[in-house]
């Protein structure tokens, strides 16, 4: 339908996709083809969202990057590396806060670090300074069941960040969570990225919420999933609610809504 | 703090109803002390006899206990072998299975020629009853890790080891508790089961023994010490459990 979208670039991206395929074998019939020729490069420093609707492959892709999956086929790399299995050094935040429930909220923020070896007095330091950056502190040493389903995610946001990984991959992180809570955490995400200028992958359905949080986004097909189209979101920094009432904001949500289809 | 004392209120209370019809059943109608001792009859054998009850009550508490924590420290490492191994598993749950569905009362028999009339033998055989429950729970706890906190682990590159301590088995230990509940009341009745085929000493001895001696008062008291035996042992592995599990009561 649409045009297929590929941004190649330059030399020094820190991400590099191309022509990524995912096909998932089917006991008796043809493999069902998630994702096909997925292309674009992801700089340093910068956010793009994976947009698309339910169960379009944006997941598989990003789990793809996070090396939990291989790719079918296609070119994955991060720093250089093809991406063949998990790296410790990023950071992932899941759909579910995925939070243990007999570990208080700062030893789960402090669990990638004890899995790397590094859990030591500088490391609890960063994990008190992050819980303090998110407004947690003071529920250092609370339980995950004491804290409502937007708390865990901050936590869970802080065990992503403790290790100060290279690049940040998220799974529809705000998805569970209600309207307003959402939009928190949305700001809460920008401030982290300012403070942190973390490179990440942020998969989300929500076209305002795409717009509001990336540098790029990546709008995904239904599936098959193809790239639908890639917008550049020159939205000045830093970004506070009223940039959602904007009519550069509406004029990118609008063309974000006409590669998925909603609008023509 | 309030509830809790409510919550505790409702048994007793269905409790005494119950004792309390029995005793009333018993003096209307004059039932024979040797068919059906009163309450109160059960409660004078047991005062009377305080000292010999206490007495049996020990060795019977010693045959439980060590004969379920031989089913803990022997039946959690298997389950946990079993769970993490497809070729053990495929080895040896179907054997396990089968065992259990063989009778315990009717091993006891055997256990006794093995093991003799003393301790070994009941330990044995309450061993066995309560391995089962322990090894069961235990496996299906460390396959029910949350898949999100395995993938955690996997994205961090978690080797087996640390999965194992520090993601499946805190996950599994709710599960291994229930099957410790249910593995140490059940510990109880194969320790009696040992007795009753043959034992010098223990609750299950004095009840057979006072029955034989028509003395069904005693016979009463000794399966009340019994009773009692059983909820204690219960209690007392909920309160590990709280102890050990202080976020699963946080809610």
């Amino acid at each position: 339908m649409s045009a297929q979208v590929a941004r190649e670039s330059a030399a020094g991206a820190f991400g590099r996709f191309k022509n990524v395929r995912q096909v998932f074998a089917q006991p008796g019939q043809p493999g069902m083809v998630a994702i096909d020729s997925i292309s674009f490069d992801l700089q340093p420093g910068t956010l793009i969202s994976l947009l698309g609707p339910s169960g379009c492959g944006k997941t598989t892709f990003l789990r793809i990057v996070a090396g939990l999956i291989r790719a079918t086929g296609g070119v994955v790399e991060i720093n250089g590396r093809a991406v063949t299995e998990p790296y410790a050094d990023f950071g992932i935040v899941f759909q579910q806060p995925n939070l243990m429930p007999w570990r208080t909220v700062l030893d789960n923020v402090l669990f990638p670090m004890e899995i790397l070896g590094r859990r030591d007095a500088a490391a609890v330091a960063r994990a008190r300074e992050l819980l303090v950056s998110v407004g947690l502190a003071g529920f250092e040493r609370s339980h995950p069941a004491q804290l409502s389903g937007g708390m865990q995610q901050r936590v869970a946001l802080c065990r992503a960040l403790i290790h100060a990984p290279r690049l940040l991959l998220m799974d529809e992180p705000f998805g569970a969570l209600d309207e307003l809570t959402r939009m928190e955490m949305q700001d809460l995400l920008l401030r982290i990225r300012t403070t942190t200028g973390a490179t990440a992958l942020f998969v989300t359905h929500s076209i305002s919420e795409a717009v509001y949080v990336s540098d790029m986004v990546a709008v995904f097909s239904k599936r098959p999933a193809v790239l639908a189209d890639y917008i550049e979101v020159p939205l000045a920094y830093p970004r506070s609610a009223d940039v959602r009432y904007s009519p550069a904001f509406t004029d990118l949500q609008y063309r974000a809504s006409r590669a998925l289809g909603i609008t023509r | 703090m309030m509830d809790r004392v409510r919550i505790a209120l409702y048994p007793l209370v269905g409790v005494a109803v119950i004792v309390l019809a029995w005793q009333l059943y018993t003096d209307a109608f004059g039932v024979s002390r040797i068919v059906l001792p009163s309450p109160l009859d059960i409660w004078r054998a047991s005062v009377r006899n305080a000292g010999l009850l206490a007495r049996e009550t020990w060795p019977t508490f010693l045959e439980t206990v060590l004969g379920f924590a031989l089913a803990v420290v022997i039946g959690i490492p298997a389950a946990v072998c079993v769970a993490s191994s497809r070729v053990l598993n495929l080895t040896l749950y179907p054997i396990l299975i089968a065992t259990q569905s063989v009778p315990k009362v009717a091993i006891a028999p055997i256990v006794l020629v093995w093991f003799g009339l003393g301790m070994q033998s009941k330990l044995v055989i309450a061993f066995l009853v309560a391995f089962f429950p322990i090894v069961v729970d235990t496996a299906a706890g460390m396959r029910a890790t949350p898949a999100g906190l395995m993938e955690l682990a996997r994205s961090l590159r978690a080797s087996r080891l640390q999965i194992f301590l520090k993601v499946q088995f805190p996950a599994a230990l709710p599960f291994i508790f229930a099957g410790a509940k249910v593995a140490v009341t059940l510990a109880v009745i194969g320790a009696v089961i040992g007795e009753f085929v043959g034992s010098t000493s223990g609750l299950g001895n004095l009840l057979l023994s006072a029955n034989s001696q028509l003395d069904s008062p005693l016979a009463w008291a000794a399966l009340v010490w019994l009773s009692a035996l059983g909820i204690v042992l219960f209690a007392a592995v909920s309160l590990i459990e709280r102890a050990v599990m202080p976020w699963a009561d946080r809610h």
